[in-house]
Order: structure tokens, then sequence, then C-alpha cells
């Protein structure tokens, strides 16, 4: 029997369960597993916790009636300010919400990945972080400073959703865009990890300085899927930008009666090929122009 | 006679607020705080760190907006969002930032605005970095549109970063490294150096008076001694400003892209 990874989209996802905590990588509107993302949208998931620095992956699982709580620092499109879908379900009081510092919550991760109960912060002491979240605790330094920090609990995830630009079948991945920003933390703090990869090789064999963007061990990873332009409509670097002009429909479906409904019926239930043909396919996507910030 | 405008005007003012800081992260968040940060760094405070607001440092400001087609940006470092934090958590840092509310105590909102957290009545972004950046490195805050709205009567509504309010230190919390420096509005320069750390207007703009900045602020102001007015910008910042800024984004900023001196009446 070969030693595969190997899934496609709907099969990686029909594996996760009601009610699961899960990951997203990415940061913002930058590197977002939205073919996983959509996938979802698609499956009968509900229930969900989802802990993300969030962009539209937040939203349209927002927008779907997917999440039940969210643990966040922030929820953004970069140059759309305001994520509009997140906004509805903030707004509506129907959304459960744990929301951190952005250095918090990389010390959420790090703690899930290292197997510990939490990780003590000066962030969140004196804020509302910590007043309006019972769940937070404080605990004083041991030693003869006396010194009292934020206990930030450990945020182990069900499941996390990375999209890479690099994968073999069996989980080795490489990132080639200019930060990792904390999807490694997100691998590590997950019992299950699903990769989404833009190209997939058999088996990666490649030079050192290659191999240095290798973010994580596959044995972190438990499925790969082959999803090229996944990250659409997000920035992936150095592959393709944003695509603002699909963002900005986006963002003014919210504003449209049932215009949720209508994004969906156009780009999600489709499927994903259809969505890529859809955008204006591969060709298209690879031209998006990489964003200036 | 100036042809300034009062954004040139707030980002020559903000770009003071980096002077005698020594070498830190200079993070000037949107484009008048990041204009402020870079003249800092063209003019008075060639020791400051910057990045290309990606992920490199830079060795010069990197301009806003699309490049020219000769336009090579050089790197001497680099400053992934990981290592963004080891920095805010060593405290080497000033950044400016705009948030959505302001108190007396200096403490800032940037999450969601109304009464009841569960249900806001606006979300914004989120806490962001505030709980972190407040409590680790020097802050400062930019704010273009200066009203009641914005400076709260009361405590922000959802409070993100630290401030001097006594009540929210309890035993043993470390509030040594919160270091509010100045606010910059379209009005005045703010800051908390009061007795108690009272807000105090520092400078005005020209043609802004003391009573005005005070009825558009929903807590009591005090001013320094000898308040006087903000520096226009001299010819030589203008022409860096205008070098970093080529697209005019700074012009889109302030409603109206007001004069730094108001035409009189």
């Amino acid at each position: 029997m070969t030693f595969t990874k190997q899934k496609t989209a709907a099969e990686a996802i029909a594996e996760l369960r009601d009610g699961m905590t899960i990951g997203i990588g990415g940061w913002g509107p930058r590197r977002k597993p939205m073919a996983l993302v959509r996938e979802i949208l698609r499956s009968p998931l509900k229930d969900l916790t989802i802990v993300s620095y969030g962009g539209p992956d937040v939203g349209m699982l927002c927008a779907a009636g997917k999440v039940k709580k969210l643990i966040f620092a922030f929820v953004t499109m970069d140059a759309i300010p305001l994520e509009p879908y997140y906004r509805k379900a903030r707004e509506s009081g129907v959304l459960q919400v744990e929301e951190y510092d952005e250095g918090m919550f990389e010390w959420g991760l790090r703690a899930a990945g290292m197997r510990m109960s939490f990780l003590p912060t000066r962030c969140g002491l004196a804020t509302d972080v910590l007043a309006k979240n019972p769940r937070l605790k404080t605990i004083a330094s041991p030693y003869d400073d006396g010194e009292v920090y934020v206990a930030m609990p450990a945020l182990n995830l069900d499941a996390a959703l990375i999209h890479v630009n690099e994968s073999d079948k069996i989980g080795n991945t490489l990132l080639r865009g200019h930060d990792v920003f904390f999807d490694n933390l997100y691998a590590r703090a997950s019992r299950h990890t699903i990769v989404s990869t833009e190209v997939l090789h058999d088996r990666l064999a490649v030079d050192a300085e290659t191999a240095k963007q290798n973010p994580f061990e596959r044995y972190l990873v438990q499925s790969v899927v082959h999803a090229p332009c996944g990250a659409h409509p997000t920035y992936f670097g150095p592959n393709y930008g944003l695509d603002m002009e699909h963002l900005k429909a986006y963002n003014a479906s919210a504003t449209e009666e049932g215009g949720w409904q209508k994004y969906v019926d156009e780009f999600v239930n489709v499927g994903e090929s259809a969505y890529l043909a859809k955008v204006g396919g591969a060709e298209r996507v690879s031209k998006l122009k990489l964003p200036v910030y | 006679m100036t042809d300034a405008t009062l954004a040139e005007l707030m980002i020559t003012a903000a770009s003071e607020t980096w002077r005698n800081n020594g070498e830190v992260l200079a993070s000037g968040i949107t484009t008048i705080p990041r204009l402020g940060a870079s003249l800092a760094k063209m003019t008075h405070s060639p020791e400051l760190l910057m990045t290309d607001s990606e992920a490199y440092l830079v060795s010069e400001p990197a301009p806003l907006g699309p490049r020219a087609a000769d336009h090579v940006q050089k790197f001497e470092g680099y400053m992934s969002f990981d290592r963004v934090f080891e920095c805010v958590w060593g405290g080497k840092r000033h950044a400016m930032i705009g948030p959505t509310q302001i108190d007396r105590w200096g403490q800032t909102n940037l999450s969601c605005v109304g009464p009841d957290y569960a249900k806001p009545k606006s979300a914004v972004l989120g806490v962001r970095g505030l709980p972190g950046n407040s409590i680790n490195h020097i802050n400062s805050f930019f704010v273009p549109a200066h009203n009641t709205r914005v400076f709260v009567a009361g405590e922000v509504d959802m409070v993100s970063g630290v401030g001097y309010k006594a009540e929210r230190w309890g035993k043993g919390m470390k509030s040594d490294y919160a270091d509010i420096r100045v606010v910059v509005t379209d009005l005045c320069v703010m800051d908390f150096g009061g007795p108690d750390h009272a807000a105090r207007v520092i400078s005005l703009h020209p043609g802004v008076t003391f009573d005005q900045v005070q009825a558009a602020t929903g807590f009591p102001l005090l001013k320094i001694d000898n308040l006087g007015e903000t520096a226009l910008p001299t010819a030589e910042q203008l022409a860096i400003i205008r070098k970093l800024d080529p697209h005019n984004m700074r012009g889109m900023v302030l409603k109206g892209n007001p004069p730094a001196v108001k035409a009189a009446a």
C-alpha cells in the first residue's frame, strides 16, 4: 500500500464533526485556505468554534451560520477594513466571542502546541479582554518579584486548515510567502491538520535553501488537498495578490437583500472548478497584482 | 503664508513624537502616522527602525502606494509578525494608531461600540494588538476627526488599550511600561501629562481655539502654560513628505483636505 495523505477537499472536510474547534491559518485577507473554507460552506457542518486571525474566512462562515463561537483578535480585509458579514453576526448578538490580543492569541496556540494548560503574559491586563472573558484568570509569579500575569489558556484545536505553496502527498510543505504568520503554530496546536496546496508533489526532494521554507513537520499533517488558487480571493504570496474586484462584490453583497444567498449560489454551490472558472481561471488569478503596503 | 495642508501639518506634528526615542521600531499605522514616522526617520531621527509594512526592515522609508518603475526597495533586515510580537514584548517600539474611542485615562477602543458587549451597536476590528502594545511600549494616537464620539465622556466601551485608570490595575500588575506620548488630532496635539495623567492640550493648530477643542472633547482638558500653535511644516519637510507620498494619499485622509492655515473669514 502506498503511503499517502492525499484526499479531495470533500473527503478531508467530511472527517470534521459538528461542534469542533477549528483553527484557520493566514492573517486577515492573507493566505487564507479559502478552498477548504468553501468546502465547509458546502458541507452540513455546524456549531463550529472558529479560531482565526480573521478575514473573509470568518465572514463567510458567519454568513453561512456555521459559527457558534469565534475566538479572535480582529476580523479585517485590510483594503476593506471592516468585514461586513462578521459585523452583521457580531451586531446581531448571535455570535459568542472570545476576544484576545494578537500576541495572547499566539501564546494560546503555543501553549496548545507545547501541551501546556497556559502561558503567562502581561498582555490583556488592565483591559476589558480580561473583564469580558470569564474564562481568563491571572497568576502571580512564584518568585520574589510576585508580578501578576494573565494565564493565557491553551487554544487547543480539533482541526487546523492551512494553505501552502507546495506540499507532497505525505505532508511535507513549503511556504514561500514573505511571512509564515502563525501557520506553524496552528499545525502544532491541532490534533488534526488539513493542508491545501497550490502545487502537489509525490515526494518533496529539494535543496537546503528551499528546505528552510518548510514551516512544520509532516507528522503534524493528516490530510493533503490539491487546491490550485485555493487561497483566492485572498493574497497568496508570491503567486497572486488580493482579488479586489471579487472582495468588493462580496462586500457589496452584504448590503443587498438576499445578497449572501446570491453569492453562495454563484460562487460556492457550483463547486471548486466552476468557482475558479467564474473568477477568471488560473490565468487571471495568477496575474492578480501583489499588494503594495 | 504656507501652502501646507492640515494633513501635512499633522504629519509634521506626528513626526515630533518619535524624536529622541533611540533605536526603536517606529510603527505609524495608516497614512498620516506612517508619513510622520517616515519623516522622523528621514530628518531628526535616522536611528529609528521601520518596516515596509509587510515583513522587512527598510533602510529608507518605503513610499506610499504604487512604486515608480525605477524604485528598488532596499532592506536591512527581516520583521515578520512573530518578530514584531517579540519586539513588542521587549518594549522596543513606538506605535501610532487611530483608535475608535479614547477616554480621559488614555484608554483606547478598537473593538466595538455600544453599551452591550454581547450585542454591540457597531462592531469595529477587534482589540487587535492594543492590549499588548499599550502595556509593553510607547504609544501615540491619531484622530482625523476630533469630536465627542471619539473622545468619550465616560470610559471607552471596550477597553482595548490600557491607560492610567488606577482601578483597572490590580495588585501586582506592572504598569511601568505603559507610556502614552501624544494624541495628534485635526484640531490640536494633546498628551496625558497633567496631574494624575490628566489630558492636556500642548499645541493648537493654526486658527483653532482651546474652547473649540474643549467643546469637541467629552472630558475636561487642561492646557500647558504658554499654549502655542502647532509648528507649520518647513519647506524641507514638505519636500520630503511629497516624495514619500507621490500619489497624495495624505490628501484623502481629512474631509475636504483643508489647508493648515484656514483662510481668513
